[in-house]
């Protein structure tokens, strides 16, 4: 009646064995898919999207629309994905997790952002907020700290895993164009061409495709913030006494005041795993008018008393530069043609007010790829096929930021005492109210009117104050 | 911390040609601030005083971009290095 079980537990396996073998397979014949369809591709010299950079954006795209069935071909000048990439290190956890769920527990990060501070740096120390909460931390993190080389890295292994190919030491030289319309790149590759249906330029801030198809005149030294940043090696232990955090838990400091020496600028501070991401950016347009050199910012950063002791003991490990976007809103350039799309930095799609700017490049990412997995749909891959990209993007929390701060940062470069004599002015007046000398309180409160009447005028303050509160709106 | 010392610990593939250069020399010239050199976060370009000429060493260059964008007169001819040649971040 009953088999016996010893007979039986071995059946199940062979059963098992047999069942489960053409899951086994299934990796083979995706590979093989993968494979024959790049051929197929190759062959033909025709892919249905390609996107020219590895970064955010680009890979965001790419995930997206291999997970919807389309050919895909990242092409990335890089010697491996993220080998190219900087960024100040605050990564988000939406919007990519709309396309990979749960990613926190698999991808390369720092650390988990759990106290946000805003410093105002004086010549003697510095004035600061801090918000910390648990909430930022917990099981879904808010945002984390992350190197981009790895990050990005393991972010093109998700989009190669979703069916993408990812071409590697290919640099995109120009775009192919026939009849006004972008049909493929033009790379160092062997057989140097490759066609497409649609081309998402995803190059970043320094995009010269854009330019030379004509899109975005030449970018203004005002519309971009140079910035240098270095990473500087401490045990982890040391990382969690000095920021007050637990193993795992970081914290950013963004810094502002006399460290721009005047111009419009900006510093970061953030805690990564064994390390200290510290970064200056000043409006290059300001780089020229100051004649600063970008290294020496940074170094007297270094040596700034507020900033020393958290460094004390750390080793740099590596430097780097890249542009910033800072030309907010009026700088985006046309978002779509005929062909083409273009997400992340090269689309100048960074809110500096907010330091966000990876959040909007993947959600400009899979933005893209929505609208291109219709124009797929249509087999429309005209302007007009492609330009509900730019409803959406119009419509989403991207170009909604953006549009809020649009007058900000012709307004900063217009008020540079923000960066001048407002940081100092604050930290000042705050050391003269905590000092204990004898003087009465009173005499105290008249020596901080005076300071700030010499220094800016009470009908100035109010000016600032008014013009500035109407700017943020 | 030097400057020199801090690119020495920068992983760069240099290719045996260059991807910038000054475009007319004659317009350098005439550049009074030349914010190139200032402005170049790795300090690739220098003023030659014997030629008066301005000078790009490529081999170190972070690939930013600011000295593209920077010169007053457009006159840097800007291209990404060929694939795979170039900076090469390890934690970017």
């Amino acid at each position: 009646m009953h088999e016996p079980q010893g007979l039986r537990t071995p059946a199940k396996m062979v059963a098992a064995v047999y069942f489960s073998f053409p899951l086994l397979l299934l990796p083979i014949l995706r590979a093989c898919r993968t494979k024959s369809f790049v051929e197929a591709a190759m062959a033909e010299d025709k892919f249905d999207v390609i996107v020219v950079g590895a970064g955010p954006s680009g890979l965001a795209a790419a995930v997206s629309l291999a997970k919807a069935g389309l050919e895909v071909a990242v092409l990335e000048r890089g010697v491996f994905a993220g080998s190219k990439n900087v960024m100040g290190g605050v990564f988000y956890r939406h919007p990519l997790e709309e396309i990979l769920p749960d990613f926190w527990h698999e991808a390369p990060l720092e650390r988990a952002i759990v106290e946000q501070r805003l410093w105002m740096l004086g010549a003697h120390g510095h004035t600061g907020i801090a918000v910390r909460s648990d909430t930022f931390g917990g099981i879904k993190p808010n945002c984390w700290t992350v190197f981009r080389a790895k990050f990005d890295r393991w972010l093109a292994q998700k989009a190669e895993a979703a069916g993408a190919m990812i071409l590697t030491e290919a640099t995109v030289e120009s775009l192919l164009r026939e009849n006004g319309k972008v049909v493929g790149v033009h790379t160092n590759l062997e057989d140097g061409d490759l066609r497409a249906d649609v081309v998402i330029i995803a190059e970043g801030a320094n995009s010269l495709l854009l330019r030379d198809i004509g899109v975005h005149p030449e970018i203004k030294p005002n519309q971009v913030a140079t910035a240098v940043k270095e990473i500087i090696a401490l045990p982890a232990g040391k990382i969690e006494d000095r920021f007050n955090v637990e193993p795992g838990q970081g914290v950013t400091i963004e810094l502002f005041g006399s460290l721009s020496r005047g111009g419009v600028g900006l510093g970061f501070l953030y805690a990564n795993r064994e390390s200290i991401s510290l970064g200056i950016g000043l409006l290059t347009s300001d780089l020229a008018r100051l004649q600063v050199k970008p290294n020496d910012l940074l170094e007297a950063l270094k040596e700034h008393p507020s900033i020393r002791p958290l460094l004390a003991s750390g080793s740099t490990e590596e430097y780097m530069a890249h542009l910033i976007p800072e030309g907010g809103y009026n700088a985006v350039p046309r978002l779509y043609g005929a062909g083409w799309l273009v997400v992340g930095d090269a689309a100048m799609l960074v809110d500096s007010v907010h330091r966000e700017g990876s959040n909007l490049a993947v959600k400009s990412g899979l933005l893209a790829a929505a609208a291109v997995v219709r124009a797929k749909e249509n087999n429309d891959f005209s302007a007009a096929g492609l330009a509900s990209y730019r409803n959406a993007l119009r419509d989403s929390f991207v170009m909604r930021d953006l549009k809020k701060y649009k007058g900000l940062s012709h307004f900063l470069e217009s008020h540079p005492h923000f960066f001048t004599v407002y940081p100092d002015l604050i930290n000042d007046a705050g050391t003269a109210f905590f000092t204990v000398n004898g003087q009465s309180k009173r005499e105290m409160q008249r020596r901080l009117l005076k300071m700030i009447r010499q220094r800016r005028g009470l009908l100035g303050l109010m000016l600032d104050a008014v013009q500035g509160g109407l700017t943020l709106q | 911390m030097k400057l020199e010392d801090k690119l020495f610990l920068v992983t760069f593939v240099p290719d045996s040609e260059t991807h910038l250069s000054a475009i007319k020399q004659e317009t350098c010239r005439t550049c009074a601030g030349k914010p190139c050199i200032s402005g170049c976060p790795a300090a690739c370009w220098e003023h030659e005083a014997e030629k008066n000429e301005v000078l790009v060493s490529f081999e170190g260059c972070l690939e930013c971009g600011t000295c593209r964008i920077i010169c007053p007169y457009h006159n840097i001819q800007w291209k990404y290095p060929r694939g795979g040649f170039g900076v090469k971040y390890k934690f970017g």
